[in-house]
């Protein structure tokens, strides 16, 4: 087997085997809980003939790895168990929140990566000037800025002092996609404030990494102005470990929207995960948590994908 | 080059950083002492604003803004410290047995690191303590055990290096065991690696502590702490009043202040003139 769809199949299976992973962890930790469901929903008055019947009802007679394997062929065919606060079936309580979570983290990546790679771009051509060091000191400071600070000072600035934007990120189905886009504005922009700092730097190192090389010298001795030389020569062969840390921050940003959604009130997956946790409603909490832990090792192994394809000395194997 | 010429050549963001660093241990270690009120004291009505009684104003619950800040700063920063020190503790230790060891110890550590280090920390920690429960010693436990992960593939990727050297092999010949190996030989050559990888872990543990803490599921209350005090106070920021800001505005501080100080040792070791 050449090396690339062998490197390729070989991340692939370490994510499924995650996933697989995580899934049982939260099986596991369940068991290992003293008592079980059916006491936790009826409490401790019920009667041992109650208990007997719920266990029934809710399939825990049954031993661990039967109901692992039932759960698990229920995952597979969409049917994702009932939540245990609401008794509504889980697969009804994600979907309009699925949609949520994956409108305002788009609409999040689609500002945050033109802006990242154009100020990464800057920071490169102006290196070590005025610019590149205050955009540099800008970026460690919003990496070191907890999510909800930032959220609540473009609160304060642009929604109680100057009145722009709701504070409360509510969307609802009956709105046009102009207001939803309004609406969710500050949340996206909270979002893309904490991801562009690091894209920023990577795009930068990167293109500095390519101006080394001496077909950069070359470019320039010919008398190649300097955009030129970064857009034309450097920026494309920058472009393979640029496509690799905008994938990563992708898969950060559908982890980052948990605390934004908090801040904002908005309806999203992150929302229903914090309240399943505090609620202790493993059913919904282990569905939310395994779509996230999805996402995010699909996302990674994409990442890892395209930085083996990028690697010429790997393709020609 | 002695500390002091060290310390002058430090660049203003560095100076920066320490003085924040040294501000905030004194506070926390004299929190009792510098706090006008105790930390759970209800003292007047809720949401008082900024008064000579009050510097910050009064709470959710009526208890004193500074005191709560002041222990705020005992609790959350002494949390991070127990949790980020757990979590070098085991993954150090981890690292180093599975580069001395080798073979199927290295490979099972090594894939089931792999797997905890797949998961986004929030979410995996998020899971865990829904099956937990959500309480202080929890929260420490679960972001330990996340932690480990990354502490363990630094331990073991340095301590790869060392196990190769000769003098190794000597105490091995020896016929030294494996924890006089790891404590004599392996930790006193892949020390100053860990520890310049504890001030930037310490800002990931922190900021986590003060995330799962604004969502009500990290420190509970009443124990005063910076994450949850944005959260329980957070109305007021609709009235426009900034208070609620300052922890979460201490919590950046903080987070900043130490990443300037980490920058500025990282740049020293990789021997750049700035």
């Amino acid at each position: 087997m050449s090396p690339v769809p062998k490197l390729i199949l070989q991340r692939l299976v370490l994510g499924v085997v995650t996933l697989f992973l995580v899934s049982a962890l939260i099986f596991v930790g369940i068991e290992l809980q003293p008592g079980d469901l059916a006491e936790q929903i009826l409490g401790q008055s019920a009667t041992p003939d109650t208990l007997a019947a719920w266990r029934a009802e809710l399939g825990l007679d049954l031993p661990p790895h039967v109901r692992y394997l039932n759960w698990l062929g229920g995952v597979m065919q969409g049917d994702l168990g009932n939540s245990l606060a609401s008794r509504r079936p889980v697969a009804d309580l994600l979907s309009q929140r699925l949609a949520n979570t994956m409108f305002l983290a788009g609409y999040a990546a689609v500002i945050s990566v033109p802006v990242a790679v154009v100020l990464g771009l800057l920071a490169a051509l102006w290196r070590n000037g005025i610019f590149d060091r205050g955009v540099n000191v800008g970026a460690l400071s919003a990496i070191s800025m907890p999510e909800f600070f930032v959220a609540y000072v473009l609160i304060l600035v642009f929604s109680i002092q100057l009145g722009w934007f709701p504070t409360l990120a509510r969307i609802d189905e009956a709105q046009s996609l102009g207001d939803a886009l309004y609406r969710c504005f500050l949340p996206a922009l909270t979002l893309m404030l904490v991801v562009v700092a690091h894209m920023m730097r990577m795009t930068r190192a990167a293109v500095i990494n390519v101006l080394a090389s001496p077909y950069i010298e070359m470019a320039r001795l010919k008398g190649v102005p300097r955009w030129r030389i970064i857009l034309r020569h450097a920026l494309p062969n920058a472009a393979a470990p640029i496509i690799n840390v905008v994938a990563l921050n992708l898969a950060y940003l559908i982890v980052g929207v948990v605390v934004v959604e908090a801040v904002f009130s908005y309806p999203g997956m992150g929302q229903l995960l914090v309240d399943a946790v505090s609620s202790r409603d493993l059913p919904v909490v282990q569905a939310v948590g395994l779509f996230f832990a999805a996402t995010y090792v699909t996302l990674n192994v994409l990442a890892d994908i395209l930085s083996i394809l990028s690697n010429p000395r790997l393709r020609r194997g | 080059m002695t500390v002091t010429t060290t310390l002058k050549s430090a660049p203003p963001t560095a100076w920066f950083g320490m003085a924040v660093v040294a501000l905030t241990i004194v506070v926390a270690l004299g929190a009792p002492w510098i706090a006008p009120y105790a930390e759970t004291e209800i003292v007047g009505a809720q949401f008082q604003p900024w008064s000579a009684a009050h510097p910050l104003g009064t709470d959710n619950l009526g208890r004193d803004m500074l005191s709560r800040m002041i222990f705020g700063a005992r609790n959350t920063v002494g949390l991070a410290m127990l949790t980020t020190g757990m979590a070098f503790a085991a993954g150090s230790v981890l690292g180093m047995l599975a580069a001395l060891r080798g073979g199927w110890t290295d490979q099972l550590l090594s894939r089931a690191i792999d797997v905890v280090m797949a998961v986004p920390p929030l979410i995996l920690a998020l899971m865990m303590l829904a099956i937990v429960g959500a309480s202080i010693p929890n929260m420490v436990a679960v972001i330990a055990f996340i932690y480990i992960a990354p502490v363990y593939r630094l331990a073991r990727a340095a301590a790869m290096n060392v196990v190769r050297l000769d003098f190794i092999e000597a105490a091995r010949l020896r016929g030294e065991g494996t924890l006089w190996l790891m404590r004599r030989e392996v930790l006193p050559n892949i020390a100053s690696t860990l520890i310049a990888e504890f001030g930037l872990r310490f800002c990931f543990v922190f900021l986590f502590i003060a995330a799962l803490s604004f969502l009500g599921i990290g420190i509970q209350p009443p124990t005063a702490d910076w994450g949850s005090m944005v959260k329980d106070n957070a109305t007021l920021i609709t009235f426009g009043d900034v208070t609620p800001l300052i922890p979460a505005g201490a919590i950046a501080l903080l987070t900043v202040a130490i990443n300037f100080i980490v920058d500025w040792m990282l740049h020293r070791a990789s021997g750049l003139k700035t």
